[in-house]
Protein backbone atom coordinates (compact mmCIF):
# COMPACT_ATOMS: atom_id res chain seq x y z
CA UNK A 1 0.00 0.00 0.00
CA UNK A 2 2.91 2.18 0.00
CA UNK A 3 2.48 4.91 -2.64
CA UNK A 4 5.63 5.36 -3.94
CA UNK A 5 7.09 8.72 -5.14
CA UNK A 6 6.01 9.73 -9.21
CA UNK A 7 2.41 8.18 -9.30
CA UNK A 8 0.57 11.57 -8.34
CA UNK A 9 1.40 15.04 -9.60
CA UNK A 10 2.58 17.77 -7.43
CA UNK A 11 -0.75 19.31 -6.26
CA UNK A 12 -2.09 16.42 -5.52
CA UNK A 13 0.85 15.10 -3.22
CA UNK A 14 0.86 18.89 -1.90
CA UNK A 15 -2.73 18.56 -1.02
CA UNK A 16 -2.21 15.01 1.04
CA UNK A 17 0.20 16.72 2.55
CA UNK A 18 -1.70 19.60 3.61
CA UNK A 19 -4.57 16.67 4.95
CA UNK A 20 -1.51 14.74 6.49
CA UNK A 21 0.17 17.95 8.32
CA UNK A 22 -3.40 19.40 9.28
CA UNK A 23 -4.28 15.80 10.94
CA UNK A 24 -0.90 15.51 12.79
CA UNK A 25 -1.67 18.90 13.97
CA UNK A 26 -5.20 18.00 15.63
CA UNK A 27 -3.84 14.64 16.85
CA UNK A 28 -0.80 16.44 18.59
CA UNK A 29 -3.32 18.13 21.07
CA UNK A 30 -6.07 15.31 20.81
CA UNK A 31 -3.70 12.68 21.36
CA UNK A 32 -3.14 14.08 25.03
CA UNK A 33 -6.34 12.75 26.02
CA UNK A 34 -5.45 9.05 25.20
CA UNK A 35 -1.89 9.27 26.52
CA UNK A 36 -0.96 9.08 30.26
CA UNK A 37 1.72 7.59 32.35
CA UNK A 38 0.60 3.85 31.92
CA UNK A 39 -0.38 4.11 28.01
CA UNK A 40 2.05 6.22 26.48
CA UNK A 41 4.76 3.30 26.67
CA UNK A 42 2.14 0.88 25.36
CA UNK A 43 1.86 3.35 22.19
CA UNK A 44 5.75 3.51 21.54
CA UNK A 45 5.15 -0.48 21.51
CA UNK A 46 2.18 -0.38 19.27
CA UNK A 47 4.01 1.83 16.99
CA UNK A 48 7.07 -0.02 16.83
CA UNK A 49 4.78 -3.77 16.57
CA UNK A 50 3.08 -1.85 13.94
CA UNK A 51 6.45 -1.55 11.58
CA UNK A 52 7.87 -5.26 12.51
CA UNK A 53 4.11 -6.56 11.36
CA UNK A 54 3.88 -4.16 8.35
CA UNK A 55 7.57 -6.35 7.57
CA UNK A 56 5.66 -9.60 7.00
CA UNK A 57 4.53 -9.56 3.45
CA UNK A 58 1.83 -12.53 3.54
CA UNK A 59 0.95 -14.38 0.17
CA UNK A 60 -2.57 -13.29 -1.25
CA UNK A 61 -2.32 -15.43 -4.47
CA UNK A 62 -1.39 -14.64 -7.81
CA UNK A 63 2.05 -13.73 -7.18
CA UNK A 64 0.84 -10.84 -5.08
CA UNK A 65 0.88 -10.38 -0.92
CA UNK A 66 -0.15 -7.82 1.29
CA UNK A 67 0.69 -6.83 4.74
CA UNK A 68 -0.20 -5.56 7.83
CA UNK A 69 -1.53 -2.09 7.85
CA UNK A 70 -2.32 -1.69 11.64
CA UNK A 71 -4.41 1.38 11.47
CA UNK A 72 -7.20 -0.12 12.71
CA UNK A 73 -5.24 -2.32 15.69
CA UNK A 74 -3.35 1.11 16.66
CA UNK A 75 -6.46 2.95 16.99
CA UNK A 76 -8.30 0.45 19.05
CA UNK A 77 -5.40 -0.23 21.44
CA UNK A 78 -4.15 3.51 21.68
CA UNK A 79 -6.82 5.13 20.27
CA UNK A 80 -7.93 6.98 17.46
CA UNK A 81 -5.45 10.22 17.31
CA UNK A 82 -2.42 8.22 19.11
CA UNK A 83 -2.46 5.67 16.56
CA UNK A 84 -2.58 8.08 13.93
CA UNK A 85 0.70 9.24 15.16
CA UNK A 86 1.91 5.97 15.13
CA UNK A 87 1.32 5.13 11.99
CA UNK A 88 2.87 8.65 10.98
CA UNK A 89 6.45 7.53 12.79
CA UNK A 90 6.00 4.67 10.91
CA UNK A 91 5.57 5.54 7.42
CA UNK A 92 8.27 8.72 8.21
CA UNK A 93 10.58 6.05 9.64
CA UNK A 94 10.18 3.51 6.37
CA UNK A 95 10.44 6.46 4.06
CA UNK A 96 13.29 8.10 5.41
CA UNK A 97 15.78 5.21 5.70
CA UNK A 98 14.23 2.43 3.98
CA UNK A 99 12.96 3.81 0.96
CA UNK A 100 9.90 1.94 1.35
CA UNK A 101 7.11 4.47 0.26
CA UNK A 102 8.16 7.84 -1.52
CA UNK A 103 9.06 11.15 -0.08
CA UNK A 104 6.94 13.68 -1.85
CA UNK A 105 4.31 10.86 -0.83
CA UNK A 106 4.66 10.50 2.57
CA UNK A 107 1.67 12.77 3.08
CA UNK A 108 0.08 10.64 0.66
CA UNK A 109 0.80 7.46 2.80
CA UNK A 110 0.10 9.23 5.60
CA UNK A 111 -3.25 10.19 4.71
CA UNK A 112 -4.17 6.26 3.30
CA UNK A 113 -2.74 4.61 6.22
CA UNK A 114 -2.85 6.91 9.19
CA UNK A 115 -6.06 8.77 8.75
CA UNK A 116 -8.29 6.67 6.67
CA UNK A 117 -6.72 3.36 8.34
CA UNK A 118 -6.66 4.82 11.88
CA UNK A 119 -10.17 6.54 11.42
CA UNK A 120 -12.13 4.13 9.11
CA UNK A 121 -10.96 1.59 11.29
CA UNK A 122 -12.04 2.80 14.42
CA UNK A 123 -15.42 4.06 13.26
CA UNK A 124 -16.11 0.83 12.11
CA UNK A 125 -15.03 -0.93 15.45
CA UNK A 126 -17.50 1.76 17.06
CA UNK A 127 -20.20 0.69 15.00
CA UNK A 128 -19.84 -3.39 15.34
CA UNK A 129 -19.90 -3.04 19.20
CA UNK A 130 -23.18 -1.36 19.18
CA UNK A 131 -24.32 -4.44 17.24
CA UNK A 132 -22.18 -6.56 19.50
CA UNK A 133 -22.87 -8.03 22.79
CA UNK A 134 -21.73 -5.42 25.57
CA UNK A 135 -18.95 -7.47 26.69
CA UNK A 136 -15.70 -7.69 26.62
CA UNK A 137 -15.66 -10.67 24.70
CA UNK A 138 -16.50 -8.41 21.85
CA UNK A 139 -14.02 -6.19 21.69
CA UNK A 140 -11.51 -8.15 19.37
CA UNK A 141 -14.07 -9.03 16.55
CA UNK A 142 -15.30 -5.60 16.71
CA UNK A 143 -12.17 -4.86 16.01
CA UNK A 144 -11.46 -7.44 13.07
CA UNK A 145 -14.57 -6.14 11.29
CA UNK A 146 -12.91 -2.76 11.41
CA UNK A 147 -9.35 -3.74 9.95
CA UNK A 148 -11.18 -5.76 7.41
CA UNK A 149 -12.99 -2.32 6.32
CA UNK A 150 -10.45 -0.13 6.43
CA UNK A 151 -7.97 -1.75 4.01
CA UNK A 152 -10.44 -1.68 1.15
CA UNK A 153 -11.22 1.78 2.24
CA UNK A 154 -7.96 3.05 2.07
CA UNK A 155 -7.61 1.53 -1.55
CA UNK A 156 -10.60 2.93 -2.67
CA UNK A 157 -9.21 6.41 -1.33
CA UNK A 158 -5.75 5.68 -3.38
CA UNK A 159 -7.81 5.13 -6.36
CA UNK A 160 -10.16 8.28 -5.86
CA UNK A 161 -7.17 10.60 -5.67
CA UNK A 162 -5.09 8.57 -8.86
CA UNK A 163 -8.35 9.57 -10.90
CA UNK A 164 -7.68 13.11 -9.42
CA UNK A 165 -4.14 13.22 -9.95
CA UNK A 166 -2.43 10.40 -11.35
CA UNK A 167 0.48 10.48 -13.69
CA UNK A 168 -0.68 7.97 -15.93
CA UNK A 169 -4.31 7.56 -18.04
CA UNK A 170 -5.94 4.49 -16.57
CA UNK A 171 -9.48 2.92 -16.75
CA UNK A 172 -10.98 3.62 -13.13
CA UNK A 173 -13.34 1.17 -13.04
CA UNK A 174 -10.63 -1.61 -14.02
CA UNK A 175 -8.44 -0.21 -11.12
CA UNK A 176 -11.05 0.78 -8.59
CA UNK A 177 -11.93 -2.89 -9.53
CA UNK A 178 -8.69 -4.51 -8.95
CA UNK A 179 -7.46 -2.52 -5.99
CA UNK A 180 -10.72 -3.37 -4.01
CA UNK A 181 -10.75 -7.02 -5.14
CA UNK A 182 -7.30 -7.14 -4.00
CA UNK A 183 -7.55 -5.20 -0.89
CA UNK A 184 -10.27 -7.28 0.42
CA UNK A 185 -8.56 -10.52 0.48
CA UNK A 186 -5.16 -8.38 2.33
CA UNK A 187 -8.26 -6.86 4.85
CA UNK A 188 -8.60 -10.77 5.54
CA UNK A 189 -5.67 -10.80 6.86
CA UNK A 190 -5.58 -7.46 8.65
CA UNK A 191 -8.61 -8.75 10.38
CA UNK A 192 -6.79 -12.14 11.21
CA UNK A 193 -4.03 -10.27 12.79
CA UNK A 194 -5.53 -7.24 14.37
CA UNK A 195 -8.54 -10.01 16.10
CA UNK A 196 -5.50 -11.95 17.52
CA UNK A 197 -3.45 -9.31 18.60
CA UNK A 198 -6.18 -7.21 19.90
CA UNK A 199 -7.84 -10.20 21.67
CA UNK A 200 -4.33 -11.16 23.45
CA UNK A 201 -4.34 -7.85 25.06
CA UNK A 202 -7.74 -7.87 25.87
CA UNK A 203 -7.55 -11.28 27.75
CA UNK A 204 -4.57 -9.91 29.81
CA UNK A 205 -4.59 -6.75 30.48
CA UNK A 206 -8.12 -4.93 29.05
CA UNK A 207 -8.24 -1.82 30.83
CA UNK A 208 -4.88 -0.92 28.72
CA UNK A 209 -7.10 -1.49 25.72
CA UNK A 210 -8.74 2.10 24.77
CA UNK A 211 -11.30 0.58 22.49
CA UNK A 212 -12.10 -1.53 25.77
CA UNK A 213 -12.51 1.45 28.14
CA UNK A 214 -15.96 1.44 28.42
CA UNK A 215 -17.04 -2.16 28.82
CA UNK A 216 -14.22 -2.25 31.83
CA UNK A 217 -15.85 0.40 33.76
CA UNK A 218 -19.01 -1.02 32.65
CA UNK A 219 -17.76 -4.39 34.52
CA UNK A 220 -16.12 -2.39 37.57
CA UNK A 221 -19.66 -0.99 38.30
CA UNK A 222 -21.62 -3.99 37.75
CA UNK A 223 -19.33 -5.72 40.37
CA UNK A 224 -19.76 -2.93 42.73
CA UNK A 225 -23.39 -4.33 44.19
CA UNK A 226 -21.38 -7.83 45.15
CA UNK A 227 -18.69 -5.25 46.83
CA UNK A 228 -21.42 -4.27 49.05
CA UNK A 229 -22.32 -7.60 50.09
CA UNK A 230 -18.88 -8.39 50.84
CA UNK A 231 -19.07 -9.79 54.21
CA UNK A 232 -20.98 -12.64 53.54
CA UNK A 233 -19.37 -13.67 50.40
CA UNK A 234 -16.01 -13.30 52.09
CA UNK A 235 -18.11 -15.88 54.99
CA UNK A 236 -18.24 -18.07 51.77
CA UNK A 237 -14.85 -17.87 50.64
CA UNK A 238 -13.27 -18.87 54.30
CA UNK B 1 -0.37 -10.25 33.81
CA UNK B 2 2.20 -6.80 34.91
CA UNK B 3 1.76 -4.04 32.80
CA UNK B 4 5.62 -4.35 32.52
CA UNK B 5 5.65 -7.98 31.61
CA UNK B 6 3.31 -7.73 28.68
CA UNK B 7 5.44 -4.70 27.44
CA UNK B 8 8.27 -6.97 28.15
CA UNK B 9 5.95 -9.79 25.85
CA UNK B 10 5.03 -7.03 23.08
CA UNK B 11 8.72 -6.05 22.57
CA UNK B 12 10.13 -9.55 22.06
CA UNK B 13 7.25 -10.45 19.80
CA UNK B 14 8.47 -7.19 17.77
CA UNK B 15 11.93 -7.73 17.98
CA UNK B 16 11.32 -11.45 16.69
CA UNK B 17 9.10 -10.35 13.76
CA UNK B 18 10.93 -7.62 12.22
CA UNK B 19 14.79 -9.63 13.18
CA UNK B 20 14.03 -13.22 12.24
CA UNK B 21 10.06 -13.56 10.49
CA UNK B 22 10.68 -10.72 8.41
CA UNK B 23 13.12 -13.31 6.14
CA UNK B 24 10.42 -15.42 5.36
CA UNK B 25 7.71 -12.93 4.22
CA UNK B 26 6.73 -12.91 0.70
CA UNK B 27 8.52 -10.85 -1.85
CA UNK B 28 5.59 -10.89 -4.03
CA UNK B 29 4.14 -7.17 -4.70
CA UNK B 30 2.00 -5.89 -2.74
CA UNK B 31 -1.77 -5.19 -3.77
CA UNK B 32 -0.99 -1.67 -5.07
CA UNK B 33 1.96 -2.37 -7.48
CA UNK B 34 0.22 -5.92 -8.26
CA UNK B 35 -2.30 -2.93 -9.35
CA UNK B 36 -0.11 -1.16 -11.26
CA UNK B 37 1.67 -3.13 -13.03
CA UNK B 38 -1.43 -4.63 -14.40
CA UNK B 39 -3.72 -1.75 -15.33
CA UNK B 40 -0.59 0.18 -16.22
CA UNK B 41 0.47 3.04 -14.24
CA UNK B 42 3.56 1.23 -12.51
CA UNK B 43 5.87 2.47 -14.52
CA UNK B 44 4.69 6.28 -13.22
CA UNK B 45 6.63 5.46 -10.34
CA UNK B 46 9.88 7.06 -9.37
CA UNK B 47 13.32 6.37 -7.29
CA UNK B 48 12.86 7.43 -3.90
CA UNK B 49 15.08 10.18 -2.81
CA UNK B 50 16.35 7.56 -0.10
CA UNK B 51 17.05 4.86 -2.47
CA UNK B 52 20.31 5.01 -1.83
CA UNK B 53 20.03 4.80 1.91
CA UNK B 54 22.13 2.85 3.94
CA UNK B 55 19.00 0.62 4.79
CA UNK B 56 17.02 1.01 1.69
CA UNK B 57 14.84 -1.80 1.07
CA UNK B 58 15.12 -3.39 4.48
CA UNK B 59 19.10 -4.28 3.74
CA UNK B 60 21.32 -3.09 5.67
CA UNK B 61 24.18 -2.28 2.90
CA UNK B 62 27.85 -3.86 3.74
CA UNK B 63 26.39 -6.70 5.15
CA UNK B 64 26.48 -9.86 2.83
CA UNK B 65 24.12 -12.60 4.56
CA UNK B 66 20.16 -11.64 3.35
CA UNK B 67 18.75 -12.90 6.62
CA UNK B 68 21.04 -10.85 8.71
CA UNK B 69 21.43 -7.48 6.58
CA UNK B 70 17.35 -8.47 7.06
CA UNK B 71 17.04 -8.46 10.56
CA UNK B 72 19.54 -5.79 11.04
CA UNK B 73 17.51 -3.28 8.82
CA UNK B 74 14.43 -4.45 10.72
CA UNK B 75 16.10 -4.41 14.25
CA UNK B 76 17.47 -0.79 13.66
CA UNK B 77 13.83 0.03 12.05
CA UNK B 78 11.84 -0.68 15.10
CA UNK B 79 14.32 1.10 17.38
CA UNK B 80 14.08 4.55 15.28
CA UNK B 81 10.39 3.64 15.79
CA UNK B 82 10.25 2.63 18.97
CA UNK B 83 12.63 6.11 20.28
CA UNK B 84 10.66 8.15 17.88
CA UNK B 85 7.04 7.54 19.17
CA UNK B 86 7.91 6.75 22.48
CA UNK B 87 9.69 10.23 23.05
CA UNK B 88 6.54 11.76 21.49
CA UNK B 89 4.34 9.93 23.35
CA UNK B 90 5.99 10.18 26.71
CA UNK B 91 6.04 14.27 26.08
CA UNK B 92 2.30 14.08 25.42
CA UNK B 93 1.21 12.63 27.79
CA UNK B 94 -1.36 13.83 30.71
CA UNK B 95 1.81 14.01 33.43
CA UNK B 96 1.23 13.13 37.26
CA UNK B 97 -2.55 12.05 36.02
CA UNK B 98 -3.03 10.27 39.72
CA UNK B 99 -1.20 13.36 41.17
CA UNK B 100 1.31 10.78 42.48
CA UNK B 101 4.52 11.55 40.56
CA UNK B 102 4.25 14.96 38.68
CA UNK B 103 7.33 14.51 36.31
CA UNK B 104 8.93 11.24 36.70
CA UNK B 105 11.44 10.05 34.30
CA UNK B 106 11.63 6.43 34.95
CA UNK B 107 8.99 3.78 33.54
CA UNK B 108 5.21 3.97 35.44
CA UNK B 109 4.16 1.51 38.22
CA UNK B 110 2.21 -0.98 36.30
CA UNK B 111 -1.08 -1.66 37.22
CA UNK B 112 -1.22 1.29 39.32
CA UNK B 113 -5.04 2.37 37.96
CA UNK B 114 -6.21 -1.06 38.09
CA UNK B 115 -6.86 -1.93 41.13
CA UNK B 116 -10.72 -1.56 40.67
CA UNK B 117 -10.47 -3.89 37.44
CA UNK B 118 -8.41 -6.64 39.30
CA UNK B 119 -10.68 -6.23 42.62
CA UNK B 120 -13.47 -7.00 39.93
CA UNK B 121 -11.73 -10.16 38.64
Amino acid sequence: MHVPDGFLDAPTSVATGVVAAAGIAVALRKARGELDDRTAPMAGLVAAFVFAGQMINFPVGAGTSGHLLGGALAAVLVGPWTGMLCLSVVLLVQALFMADGGITALGTNITLMGVVGCFVGYAVFRLALLVLPRRLGSVAPAAAVGALVSVPAAATVFTLLFVIGGNAPIDTGAVLTAMLGWHVVIGVGEAVVTGLVVGSVVAVRPDLVHGAQRLVQARTLEVRPSGLAAPARAGEVA
Amino acid sequence: MSGRRLAAVALLVTLLLAGGLSFYASSHPDGLEYVADRTGFLDSAEDSATADSPLADYQTRGVEDERVSGGLAGLIGVTAVLGLSGGLFWALRRRGDRGEDGDGGGPPSPGRRSTSVDAGR
